[in-house]
């Protein structure tokens, strides 16, 4: 028996925004839906998916989707597929849309308007929002919209979607019955009959769209003086790649000084929660799941907030403005060269501060492979978990003092273990072009928009998203580790009158003595096998654990202070340096590891720990074995 | 510089110059370079020319097309066929 599938739809009517890339839709999406937006997902593919409501000048609410930007009705990429499936009424589980909105720049009518005319044919209801009016104006073009209407067969209206009432014409045309009724005028194509070869037509939709703009005097080309001139300099051989080096240095400056204050407020006030529950619960199994589990779990995610936040505002800032492609453009050699494009460089860059928001902004690569590698390889990126893990060994091991010059040794070291990532990462990247890439071609072809000033609003609704999306994905899969994990360390409780500490005595600690056997060759001792157990978590918990497991009663900033001398003594140097390799490529995050089977599958998460693991144990006994030469 | 022969490919444009397209064709190995080159406007009497191009090796380059300017790979550039602007040629460019 055939079980049918019903999609049950919300009730409105349904309409969908479709234009080139950078025309400026998704500005206008905002100004048309405000903060009345849901982001998801479209059935079965990672694209996502953005719907809002939106109120015609009548009050009537309807339901806006935000597809995808394409050039043509031919998609590259799955991201373009979804937009040509949902034009056709094709894609699972999305109703075809009621009434297309065709958003179309003003100061590049020629390239805009093929896909209007390809769009028409397809039969759907079809309006026209001119965006940029305003700046095409200025340019010395003036479009009379009721002609270009004519001209076109649909209605065409003037959108300004960076100004307040830049959208009320649109609202206004909404409300007239006629333009939901279908195309209008001399029908190109033949109406219904909707997959009538949209794809092979760009020459015959050039000609027609330069007849027709040849006919209203629109046919000048648009000067581009202004973001001529600013390329003149951002794109030059030699300052361009300099100016782009400042900027991620200043990013990188801004993510981690800005965000140590408010850092401090999440851990005093996680530090204050505890101590209320503390003294409201009896003490007791209860207690500590509070306390070590869900209070210690919840600050575990919210404490690397403030530097997504302050990471996600520079890139989006710099992607509103039109500058992201062009760095894209300065590091297309240098990625070509391990197999990738230019534009799996901002999610290796999100990736700094965490690799959950680097792996889930892959999104944008278009060639899958490519997207794949980016995904793999991000976790070697040294996102800001690893820096406490790192800060408390440079402390204990590396000598405070200036070398060539005036340079810190322990910032150096720093320096060091971040290029180390890279360049594992970059390595990792050449090995996999060696097995995959054979004989695949990839494509640039990535338009470099018009610069523009980014708009506070557009800029706060992207945080806002990104920000939430953070949350819902990875708050739930942290919260449930750390309370797994205090499960694990806290049970069974050590039989009365045993030696030693709690934990040594836990699930956890049995694992981390079965574990010493395996990492005793990379010189790691049961101790430190057992604080990498709750490490697996997040990695700064480890700092946590050792304390635990040195039976320290410092808490907080208190336990490294603590920790730092006992292990100075304890440890030998190649242990320490080992360790600190170790935490360059291991696979130490399972939050990672569980985006990457959401994005990727269950299989690439597993060949990703698989590869990481591997890439660490060699890397880390390498590292022990010649510092024990160097140093017997 | 002395101007290209005509008709050239357009990886081998000295910058600055305009020229018109006359043709897209297709590399060894990637038929579907020239149906995505003239969806983003590579289209026959469009007119390109070459901005700048990247640091090491010349690549990638970027250039006009019409009203929109794109970055391509070396590769890419050279599937596109150009010729000296024709005086028939409908556009031209407005002066601000």
């Amino acid at each position: 028996m055939h079980e049918a599938i019903v999609y049950l739809h919300p009730p409105g009517r349904l309409l969908a925004l479709v234009g080139n890339p950078n025309c400026g839709k998704t500005a206008l999406f905002n100004r048309l839906t405000g903060s009345q937006q849901k982001v998801a997902n479209y059935a079965g593919v990672t694209v996502e998916r953005k719907e809002g409501r939106l109120t015609s000048a009548a009050g009537r609410t309807l339901r806006l989707l935000d597809l995808p930007g394409v050039y043509s009705l031919s998609p590259r990429s799955p991201d373009e597929a979804v937009t040509v499936e949902v034009l056709r009424g094709q894609a699972r589980g999305e109703k075809r849309p009621d009434l297309v909105v065709c958003v179309v720049d003003a100061t590049n009518l020629r390239r805009n308007l093929r896909l209007v005319l390809a769009v028409k044919r397809l039969g759907l209801p079809c309006v026209v929002a001119l965006n940029m009016a305003d700046l095409a104006e200025r340019q010395g073009l003036h479009i009379d919209a009721k002609a270009l209407g004519q001209a076109l067969g649909v209605p065409v209206v003037r959108a300004v979607a960076v100004r307040g009432d830049g959208a009320d014409a649109l609202r206004l045309l909404l409300d007239e019955p006629t333009v939901w009724c279908g195309p209008h005028g001399p029908s190109l194509g033949g109406g219904g009959d909707a997959a009538a070869q949209p794809e092979h037509d760009a020459r015959g939709d050039h000609v027609a769209v330069r007849d027709m703009l040849g006919r209203l005097g629109l046919d000048a080309l648009v000067p581009n003086t202004t973001s001529d001139r600013i390329d003149r300099v951002v794109l030059h051989p030699l300052l361009g790649p300099s100016i782009l080096a400042a900027l991620l240095f200043m990013v990188f400056q801004a993510v981690f000084a800005w965000a140590e204050a408010p850092m401090g407020w999440i851990e005093a006030a996680t530090e204050w929660a505890s101590g209320l529950l503390s003294s409201h619960v009896p003490a007791g199994l209860l207690r500590s799941l509070l306390v070590d589990g869900v209070v210690a779990g919840a600050a575990g995610v919210v404490v690397f907030l403030p530097q997504i936040v302050i990471l996600f505002f520079f890139i989006l800032v710099l992607e509103e403005s039109g500058y992201l492609p062009r760095a894209a453009f300065l590091l297309d050699r240098l990625m070509g060269g391990v197999g990738l494009s230019g534009r799996s460089f901002i999610p290796l860059l999100s990736s700094f501060a965490c690799a959950i928001p680097g792996i889930l902004a892959a999104r944008t690569v278009a060639n899958p492979r490519d997207r794949l590698v980016t995904i793999l390889i991000a976790p070697l990126m040294t996102c800001s978990a690893r820096l406490p893990v790192y800060a408390l060994l440079i402390g204990a091991f590396v000598p405070q003092r200036a070398v060539l010059g005036g340079l810190q040794l322990q910032g150096l070291v720093l320096f060091a273990l971040y290029l180390a990532g890279i360049v594992g990462a970059l390595g990792v990247a050449w090995v996999l072009k060696r097995l995959s890439a054979g004989g695949q071609t990839r494509t640039l072809m990535m338009e470099l928009p018009r610069y523009h000033w980014p708009t506070l609003r557009n800029v706060a609704i992207g945080l806002w998203q990104r920000v939430t999306i953070f949350l819902r994905r990875v708050g739930g899969i942290i919260l449930a580790l750390t309370v797994l994990l205090w499960f694990l360390s806290s049970v069974p409780a050590p039989p009365p009158g045993a030696s030693g500490t709690a934990i040594e005595h836990s699930l956890a600690g049995m694992a981390g003595r079965a574990l010493a056997v395996v990492f005793a060759p990379i010189g790691f001792d049961w101790q430190i096998c057992i604080a990498l157990v709750p490490g697996l978590v997040a990695r700064e918990v480890a700092v946590g654990a050792l304390g635990t497991v040195y039976a320290l009663s410092a808490v907080g900033d208190d336990t490294a202070a603590a920790l730092t001398p006992l292990i100075a003594s304890s440890w030998s140097l190649a242990t320490a340096l080992s360790l600190l390799t170790w935490y360059v490529f291991a696979p130490m995050c399972v939050a990672t590891l569980a985006t990457i089977r959401r994005e990727a599958g269950t299989r690439w998460a597993w060949i990703t720990a698989g590869y990481l693991f591997a890439l660490a144990y060699a890397a880390a006994c390498v590292v022990y074995h010649a510092t024990v030469w160097a140093t017997s | 510089m002395a101007s290209p022969t005509c008709p050239t490919s357009l990886d081998r444009l000295p910058p600055h110059q305009p020229m018109q397209v006359i043709a897209v064709t297709a590399p060894p190995g990637a038929p579907e370079w020239p149906g995505q080159l003239q969806e983003i406007g590579f289209l026959p009497g469009e007119e390109v020319c070459v901005l700048t191009r990247g640091a090491p090796g010349r690549d990638p380059l970027v250039v006009r097309v019409g009203d929109s300017t794109f970055a391509l790979r070396r590769a890419e550039a050279a599937c596109v066929l150009v010729g000296a602007v024709q005086e028939s040629n409908p556009s031209r460019t407005r002066h601000a």
